[in-house]
């Protein structure tokens, strides 16, 4: 009888995981992501005074965003690994046509209007450059050669470059460290990761003479001193470090930060929502928010660790990196840790794009996972 | 299939630890400002949203003595804007435009020549009605604010006693200044949540509750007061004269029941206008009383023992001289009574009274009933008027301040002067306020003089007299005229004159006083008599009736009963018609 049940409960525990075998879906990570989705939509809620047609949108966006996480998922690696290049190569084209048309057009120029859909080809890099510098090395030895590295350097610079030239710093870095990363976990040595490290130092400074709008230096300064243009530039620091202070350790609950919703705090419902969060669920909601965070990273390096190939595990490795650098910029950046760059919290930010190319590469970590040979051990 | 030999457990395990760390570091900020850093935060944050407003207390009413409103506050709201929100939004604008009464093209116009201001007022003192359905518009930038809003029903009529109140419902003028504490209440205090627009989201907590002002009732009666300006108004235009003032007492009380002054103004529409016509010239601005003081020097001989009111006084040849300087009439009246001097007015006559008195009885017999003092009104900016010391007076002075000449008075105390008259020799203050006990009184002459003057004066009404023009069908009227040459840099004019004329109603049994300035009239005639004493008749005739108070003078038959014995002696006939 014992031995019955248990045994019926081994057998359903044994279809069940076909089940989601079958899916292509991490448990986990759907769990941590949906709970994240959950998360956000409560919060804009708030955030955006109330508004029902701006949560609507929001979860379709949603919906959308799943659904190419789950089309993706279904897609084994080989192929990804295949289609890195083209991917990579058409991507690196629609920048260059970005950067054209937005020479004619003048000022910023980050979309291409396709008519139906306004594209935006750099969130497209976000997942094509990590697949380009994956596949690069993924068939060489490792740790790579000193030119093998060059070139994958180049690969992840010259998206990076016409990236800032757009110009768009966050998604440039975001873009960038997403290269690195493949070298990083592709063994480049300590010693190259630490000279590297050493010449950022100066390599920062000329970035700073030679490569930086006016805009983008007067964040950076706003940064180092907010208190200096409390009107100004200053204003979304100060407004969003009050609002994040004053919700204190238990917040002052759902629906009822001042900070946000007198006005006070600016682009609430996009890139400062971090702020109204925490100013309505304090500390603690802080923290889970973080942990939550940090169990979806923790899960994504998980997977790449149990990746069979070289480059599932570099890309695996990599995007998962990506995203932390996603949310460590965009809440560095509203509890004041960092300068100001228009990084969107994953998944929680009101807007589509981003959403989807997160939700791409989450796709992309779930079919490496689901699409391991199992072997007995 | 193996493992490849690169990206080691040891790499992820150095990433893991990176991540950890980096995750700790954002904990650790979180903590900082959350737990550490909280204070200071809340308090900033507070400062910035949460303010103390003050919540306006409603201003007390005004009303007359028989509760009729004066002065009211009625909520009211105004609608202001910030301009560049507003422009921001512009398809909504015809909307706003055709609320507020204008067409969307000069809104446009007053926002943009504005853009660059937080704060521009769209309309004020709207209803609140119309400012709601601005503000359900839901337009950016669009707000409202509540206030009160004094509106005086009465306009010009009352706008000298009441004054009025600035934007700030601070009483300016008048009663409203003088009883500003008493109307005013006191506003309460609450805390509310701003927006970063300013705009108040929601009231925290009420701290201090508004204290309503208290409601005030004048002695005025608005009727009364309708009256008296609508005829003063009409002399003051047909004469074509400069201004004009008149007062209404109550004899009994020394309650002031009208008090009205030309030019007026609108205190619910003040734009434009002159501070000078703000002034309420009745107590204000002084003038030499002239013929109408002459009842209290006639008074001072009565007590002197020296005369009675059938005494004869030479006047013959209508001039005499005190040293170098002439006293004249208008006419030779030769031998008259002490009477007819009142009745003629005659100059000659009352400065040969004067003269037979000591300086001191005859200044005295101003003094004691009321000018040179203020009445005790509390009216801001009340003069006392002034009377020259008679140790001071040459001869010649002696005979003028008898006609009124070297002092001067405001149109309240001359009137109060009459009150004692009328009062059979008690002299009491005058008041805005109702009062609820009897006055103070001063005998201030005895009542049988005080009687003797008032028979005398009635004459002046008769055909013979000055001002047959000031009767009152079916009451017996007693007054005296006063027509006065204007002081112009110290010299006499001779074509500038203020006619006056101020009396007593019902003569018999007094209950009412009044006196009519008019300064300067420029259009026909220039007596006292002719041009004040109408005004006077056209004024009291209604008043008596609207206070109901009992005729004396039904036909012929009752006036031989009750009219004093001289006068049927004197045989002054008079045509005072039958009711």
């Amino acid at each position: 009888m014992q031995a019955n049940v248990q045994r019926w409960g081994e057998r359903r525990r044994m279809r069940w995981f076909f089940f989601v075998r079958g899916l292509h879906l991490d448990v986990p990570l759907v769990v941590g992501l949906v709970a994240l989705a959950i998360v956000g939509l409560v919060i804009l809620y708030s955030a955006s005074g109330q508004d029902t047609a701006v949560v609507g949108r929001q979860l379709i966006r949603l919906g959308i965003a799943f659904g190419v996480m789950f089309v993706i998922a279904q897609i084994p690696p080989h192929h990804l690994e295949r289609w890195g290049p083209w991917i990579y190569a058409v991507g690196l084209g629609l920048l260059f046509a970005v950067l054209a048309v937005g020479e004619i057009g003048k000022g910023a120029q980050r979309w291409l209007d396709l008519g139906v859909v306004r594209f935006q080809p750099s969130e497209m890099m976000k997942i094509a450059v990590p697949m380009m510098v994956a596949w690069y090395l993924g068939d060489r030895q490792l740790p790579p050669r000193t030119k093998h590295l060059l070139i994958a350097t180049t690969l992840v610079l010259v998206p990076a470059g016409l990236i800032i030239k757009q110009p768009d710093l966050g998604t440039a870095i975001l873009i960038a460290s997403s290269g690195i990363f493949v070298l990083l976990f592709s063994g480049v040595s300590y010693g190259l990761v630490a000279s590297v490290v050493v010449l950022i130092a100066p390599l920062a400074w000329l970035f700073w003479q030679f490569g930086m709008h006016d805009y983008q230096r007067e964040r950076v300064i706003t940064f180092l001193n907010p208190e200096n243009d409390p009107l100004g530039t200053g204003y979304h620091i100060i407004q969003s470090k009050i609002a994040i202070g004053s919700g204190g350790a238990y917040g002052k609950g759902w629906l009822n930060g001042t900070q946000a919703h007198l006005e006070f705090l600016p682009e609430r419902s996009t890139d400062f929502i971090f702020a109204v969060f925490s100013e309505e669920f304090g500390l603690i909601g802080t923290v889970v928010l973080l942990a939550l965070y940090l169990f979806i990273v923790f899960r994504g390096i998980y997977i790449a660790t149990q990746a069979q190939t070289t480059y599932t595990r570099l890309l695996a490795g990599s995007l998962i990196l990506v995203f932390f650098v996603y949310y460590f910029v965009n809440i560095g950046m509203v509890i004041g840790l960092l300068p100001v760059v228009g990084v969107p919290l994953p998944l929680i930010s009101f807007g589509g794009t981003s959403m989807v190319t997160v939700m791409a590469g989450f796709g992309i970590l779930m079919s490496i996972h689901t699409h391991r040979k199992l072997l007995p051990t | 299939m193996s493992r490849p030999a690169v990206a080691s457990p040891w790499r992820f395990r150095a990433v893991l630890i990176a991540v950890g760390a980096v995750a700790v570091m954002l904990s650790a900020r979180a903590v900082d400002l959350q737990l550490v850093s909280k204070d200071r935060f809340q308090i900033k944050g507070d400062a910035a949203h949460l303010r103390i407003v003050d919540t306006p207390a409603h201003r007390g009413m005004i009303t007359d003595r028989n509760g009729e409103p004066l002065a009211i506050s009625t909520p009211v709201a105004s609608i202001w804007v910030k301009p560049a929100e507003v422009l921001s939004a512009p398809d909504q604008l015809p909307a706003l435009a055709k609320l507020l009464g204008t067409d969307a093209k000069r809104l446009t116009d007053k926002l943009e020549s504005r853009v660059e201001r937080d704060f521009v007022y769209l309309k004020r003192r709207v209803t609140p009605e119309l400012a709601n359905a601005a503000e359900s518009l839901a337009i950016p930038g669009v707000n409202s604010q509540r206030e009160y809003r004094r509106y005086y029903p009465a306009a010009e009529v009352t706008a000298h006693v009441l004054g009025f109140t600035n934007v700030d419902d601070a009483g300016q003028e008048g009663i409203e200044l003088v009883f500003d504490e008493y109307l005013r209440g006191q506003a309460g205090k609450k805390r509310v949540l701003q927006d970063r627009r300013g705009r108040v989201i929601a009231e925290v907590e009420q701290l201090e509750d508004a204290v309503e002002g208290r409601d005030l009732a004048l002695t005025i009666d608005k009727r009364i007061q309708y009256l008296a300006y609508r005829a003063l108004k009409g002399a003051v235009q047909f004469h074509n004269a400069v201004s004009g003032s008149m007062v209404v007492l109550d004899t009994q009380t020394g309650e002031v029941l009208a008090m009205v002054n030309q030019p007026s103004y609108n205190p619910n529409a003040r734009r434009g206008i002159t501070p000078a016509v703000y002034r309420n010239r009745a107590v204000t601005d002084l003038f030499e009383p002239g013929s109408t003081v002459k009842p209290f020097i006639v008074a001072a001989a009565l007590e002197s023992g020296r005369y009675h009111p059938r005494s004869i006084v030479e006047t013959a040849p209508g001039r005499f001289y005190v040293g170098r300087h002439a006293v004249s009439d208008v006419h030779d009246y030769g031998r008259i009574d002490v009477t007819t001097v009142l009745t003629k007015s005659s100059n000659v006559g009352i400065a040969k009274l004067a003269l037979g008195l000591d300086r001191d009885v005859v200044w005295n017999s101003l003094a004691r009933v009321g000018f040179g003092a203020v009445t005790g009104s509390n009216f801001p900016g009340e003069q006392g008027g002034y009377l020259k010391d008679f140790h001071q007076w040459v001869p010649f002075e002696h005979a003028t301040f008898s006609y009124g000449y070297g002092m001067s008075s405001t149109s309240l105390q001359l009137a109060r002067a009459y009150v004692a008259l009328a009062n059979d020799g008690l002299s009491i203050p005058v008041s805005l306020l109702p009062i609820s006990q009897p006055p103070q009184s001063v005998r201030v002459m005895k009542a049988e003089v005080a009687r003797k003057v008032r028979a005398m004066l009635e004459t002046v009404v008769s055909d013979d007299g000055t001002a047959p023009r000031a009767r009152i069908s079916g009451y017996r009227v007693a007054g005296k005229t006063g027509t006065v040459k204007k002081l112009k840099n110290g010299v006499y004019t001779d074509d500038e004159y203020i006619a006056l004329f101020a009396g007593i109603v019902p003569a018999s049994k007094p209950r009412l006083a009044a006196v009519v300035v008019i300064d300067q009239p420029r259009r026909g005639d220039f007596y006292g008599g002719q041009i004040a004493a109408p005004v006077f008749s056209e004024v009291m005739s209604d008043a008596l009736r609207l206070l109901d108070i009992p005729p004396d003078d039904l036909g012929g038959a009752q006036r031989r009963i009750g009219a004093p014995a001289h006068q049927a002696a004197l045989g002054l006939a008079s045509n005072r018609g039958a009711l």
